[in-house]
């Protein structure tokens, strides 16, 4: 199984973060905490899917990553351009900077 | 123009106020996300890749100089500088934050606006010819038509949970510029044998999955009796529509399940009993909203006049853009001009607060503050003095607003697709970008003539890409992009759905594979075909032969 | 659970019966399926004590029509707040059969729907909140608009008879 991490839509601003650790949300994909198989997979969404979660963010969901260069990335380019931000507006979302 | 009085002020402010309500209670944690997306949804609040989606009505695409103003403020204040016009006459902004959009909506209220049922399972935002009240075809203007909808529409008590949406278009003119015969109800106005103006009803058009071009459920309904038959046929829809598959909720499933004769059966026996009920429009009424959308103080001027001809002599560019994008006003000495917000090489229908803002200012300049949006992504002014033309185009031009290429192939539809949309397989917009490039060149567009591509970035077919003289469906193959091309389809009077060519294209080929198709067309073209008609004469084949040869 | 009407929370004098269960004594107000209703027709409607139908989405409230006036309870069913079939029923049982008894909206019921429940002729709510909550819930619901577009048998006004009254008001007043 490729390594997995939960990402969700914050509920107040909308913008794509991804699961920490400490249960927490970051919006680079670099701070996330990551699934090695599918129990802990499953244990994660378990984390990230709960009532109280609810009021923190909208629809996690997990998405497939892989090490690259010592980084996390997407390996699906949906995925991709949700990190990034739109491919049609460099100038927009993540890839601003 | 429609105003406000203060019934609908007050239902607005009432409406604003909920939704802030409804918004704090989701923050609050009060609502679970699963209570508050169908509250959201009805007032146009989408959940996308990057952020939330807002998309804010334009009823039956009309709007004042101020309201056009007022976009391009929020697009300002509460996104990021810019705005997205829709096939359905909408616009939407990409970034707002929930918690930012009950002040945004207050502001849209200051100026009559809002984003009230541009989502969930409800009637939504009716459309209709942008050219309405000013084309020399129309046999009548449809707005009034138009506003008695959205009001009898407007959170209607018995159709807010509905099997799906529900999208209802009206033309006046007998070239059907709102492509009324794909949307789930589908209103043609045209006299009857006595004289009387009424409605053709075609029931069960749509995109989406399965496409279908609608079916008449009646010939001619009249005007006093038009929100009656209506209502029968939500309450019909209502009962019996299908609520186990998402996919088959559509009414033109019932519609294409049931048979259309099964339907009139139904909607008649309905209608038969609540045809002299409330909802029956006196002709007073109707007088009322007429005079609402009175045409505006036009001037006697001279059908011809000759420092417009004179400019477009000196002025190559200018001629070029008034015979393109300039088409003919009922009223001598006037002109309807189209707005193309296709710059070669741009993203489709996205325009940003400085020429929203200037786009108002235009109207309210050159226009009798009037401006309308189309479904091709364009935006119009309908009233332009034919000696105003020069000056507006200048003004255009400088804001990159004067692209002449109305109708032609780089005016092409395209939905947000992979760049924004959470349901996408595949992008739209860069497609399309490389399209426009490649077709760039105006003289050698102007020599394809009309020519409709329409993409889409999924199966929704927001993008009308199955309406399309050639459609592009954007899919998901093994992880990449590619993309599935139809051909002969037409959102006009002569309505088609457009038939798939074969196997689809990767992002790498596809471009060239419309190219192929276009000099194919001209190849074979007689004088004065456009590649619809010649599709319609040739068939598929030849197409076919030049996307796959033997294969 | 608490169910609201007439601005209080009242006592569910009703005893739902499953299609097997026998019909208990007179006296007692039974609430059936239609189904139910439909197949014992004859000894429903002569025994004593209140009778009440619940309308699933499905059902047909034409059914109903020919015995309209013999119900004091129509209950009808929203399995989900996305099934708006029950909202039609409502309609249908009030404008076109005049129907006069209790109108109980019960399953999926939220705060957000009451209003429109309300405009399609319901006047009792099953919430599955404490009696406090719901009472509050209803009262909020109800108070959200004052302002509506559509004719329904609520008799509520129109903003477009509202309209057509200042006009004559007005056309009065300058004559
Ligand atoms: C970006 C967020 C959007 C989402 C999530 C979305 C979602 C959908 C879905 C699910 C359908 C299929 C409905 C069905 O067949 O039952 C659909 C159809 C449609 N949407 Fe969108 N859409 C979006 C944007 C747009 C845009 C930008 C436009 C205009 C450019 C648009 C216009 C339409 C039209 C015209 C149809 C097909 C016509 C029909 O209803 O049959 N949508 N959309
Ligand atoms: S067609 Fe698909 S990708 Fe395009 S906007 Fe609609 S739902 Fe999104």
């Amino acid at each position: 199984m490729s390594l997995q991490v939960v990402t969700a839509n914050r509920l107040d601003d909308g913008l794509a973060v991804f699961m920490t650790a400490d249960d927490g949300w970051s919006t680079d994909l670099r701070d996330a905490v990551c699934a090695e198989d599918a129990p802990q997979a499953e244990a994660l969404m378990a984390r990230a899917d709960t009532e109280k979660q609810q009021v923190t963010v909208v629809g996690p969901y997990l998405i497939d990553v892989a090490q690259e260069d010592g980084v996390l990335v997407p390996t699906k380019y949906r995925e991709v351009l949700r990190t990034l931000g739109p491919s049609v507006r460099t100038d927009l979302g993540y890839q601003a900077g | 123009m429609y105003r406000y009085d203060d019934f609908d002020r007050q239902l607005l402010a009432e409406r604003t106020a909920q939704f802030r309500d409804q918004v704090a209670r989701r923050i609050s944690g009060e609502l679970t996300e699963d209570q508050f997306k169908p509250l959201r949804l009805m007032n146009g609040v989408y959940l996308q890749l990057h952020a939330y989606m807002l998309r804010v009505a334009v009823p039956y695409g009309t709007m004042n100089g101020e309201q056009m103003r007022k976009l391009g403020y929020i697009a300002r204040t509460y996104d990021k500088g810019y705005g997205h016009f829709t096939t359905r006459q909408n616009i939407q902004y990409n970034w707002p934050k929930l918690n930012e959009i009950p002040d945004a909506l207050a502001d849209l209220a200051t100026v009559e606006m809002h984003a009230i049922q541009t989502s969930g399972n409800c009637i939504r935002n009716t459309t209709t010819d942008q050219y309405a009240g000013a084309a020399a075809d129309e046999i009548e203007d449809p707005r009034p038509y138009c506003e008695l909808i959205r009001q009898w529409s407007t959170f209607h008590p018995e159709f807010t949970y509905l099997p799906r949406k529900f999208k209802i278009a009206v033309t006046g003119s007998p070239n059907d510029r709102a492509a009324v015969r794909v949307h789930d109800i589908g209103l043609r106005m045209h006299k009857n044998d006595a004289g009387e103006t009424g409605f053709e009803v075609i029931v069960g058009g749509g995109l989406g999955r399965t496409p279908f071009v609608g079916k008449t459920v009646r010939d001619f309904i009249g005007k006093n009796d038009l929100f009656s038959y209506l209502e029968a046929i939500l309450r019909v829809y209502n009962r019996f529509g299908r609520r186990d598959n998402k996919y088959k909720a559509r009414i033109k499933i019932l519609v294409h399940e049931v048979g259309v004769d099964e339907i009139r059966r139904l909607v008649e026996e309905e209608w038969s009993k609540i045809r002299d009920g409330s909802l029956r429009v006196s002709d007073d009424e109707i007088a009322q909203y007429i005079a609402q959308f009175a045409p505006p103080a036009f001037e006697e001027l001279q059908a011809n006049d000759p420092e417009f001809e004179r400019r477009k002599q000196a002025h190559p560019d200018f001629a070029a853009w008034v015979r393109s994008n300039v088409i003919a006003h009922k009223q001598p000495g006037y002109a309807i001009a189209n707005i193309s917000l296709k710059p070669i090489g741009g993203i489709p229908g996205d325009a940003t607060a400085d020429q929203m803002e200037l786009v108002g200012d235009l109207a309210d300049q050159y226009s009798f503050g009037d401006v309308r949006v189309t479904h091709e992504q364009n935006l119009v002014l309908p009233h332009v003095k034919k000696a105003d033309l020069f000056a507006l185009w200048a003004e255009l031009n400088s804001a990159l607003l004067a692209t002449a290429n109305l109708g032609f192939v780089t005016d092409i539809i395209a939905c947000p697709g992979l760049d924004y949309c959470a349901l996408a397989t595949a992008r739209s917009i860069p497609l399309s970008q490389r399209i426009s490039e490649r077709f760039g060149d105006l003289e050698r567009q102007y020599d394809i003539g009309e020519l409709k591509i329409k993409i889409s970035g999924c199966i929704n077919a927001c993008g009308h890409h199955h309406v399309g003289h050639i459609g592009i469906l954007g899919l998901d193959k093994r992880g990449k992009e590619f993309y599935q091309i139809t051909l002969g389809g037409d959102a006009s009077q002569d309505a088609s759905i457009g038939k798939i060519a074969g196997a689809g294209f990767s992002e790498a080929e596809v471009v060239d594979a419309i190219e192929a198709l276009i000099t194919r067309y001209i190849d074979i073209r007689t004088v004065g075909e456009r590649f619809i008609d010649t599709y319609r004469r040739v068939g598929m084949d030849p197409f076919k032969e030049v996307l796959y040869g033997d294969r | 659970m608490a169910i609201v009407k007439n601005d209080s929370v009242i006592e569910n004098e009703w005893v739902t019966l499953d299609d097997e269960s026998s019909i208990p004594e007179s006296g007692t107000n039974v609430l059936v399926s239609l189904g139910r209703f439909k197949a014992e027709r004859d000894s429903l409607i002569a025994r004593n004590g209140g009778l009440g139908v619940l309308l699933v989405p499905g059902d047909a409230p034409e059914d109903l029509a020919e015995d309209i006036d013999r119900f004091s309870l129509i209950a009808v069913k929203f399995p989900a707040y996305t099934d708006g079939r029950g909202y039609s029923y409502g309609r249908v049982l009030r404008e076109r059969y005049g129907y006069a008894g209790e109108m109980r909206a019960v399953g999926d019921v939220l705060r957000d729907q009451i209003l429109y429940m309300h405009r399609c002729g319901f006047d009792a709510y099953e919430l599955s909140d404490d009696d406090e909550t719901a009472l509050e819930k209803v009262r909020a619901a109800l108070r959200d608009m004052t302002v509506y577009y559509q004719p329904t048998g609520d008799g509520r006004a129109t903003a477009g008879s509202l309209r057509d009254r200042r006009r004559a008001v007005l056309d009065d007043a300058t004559s």
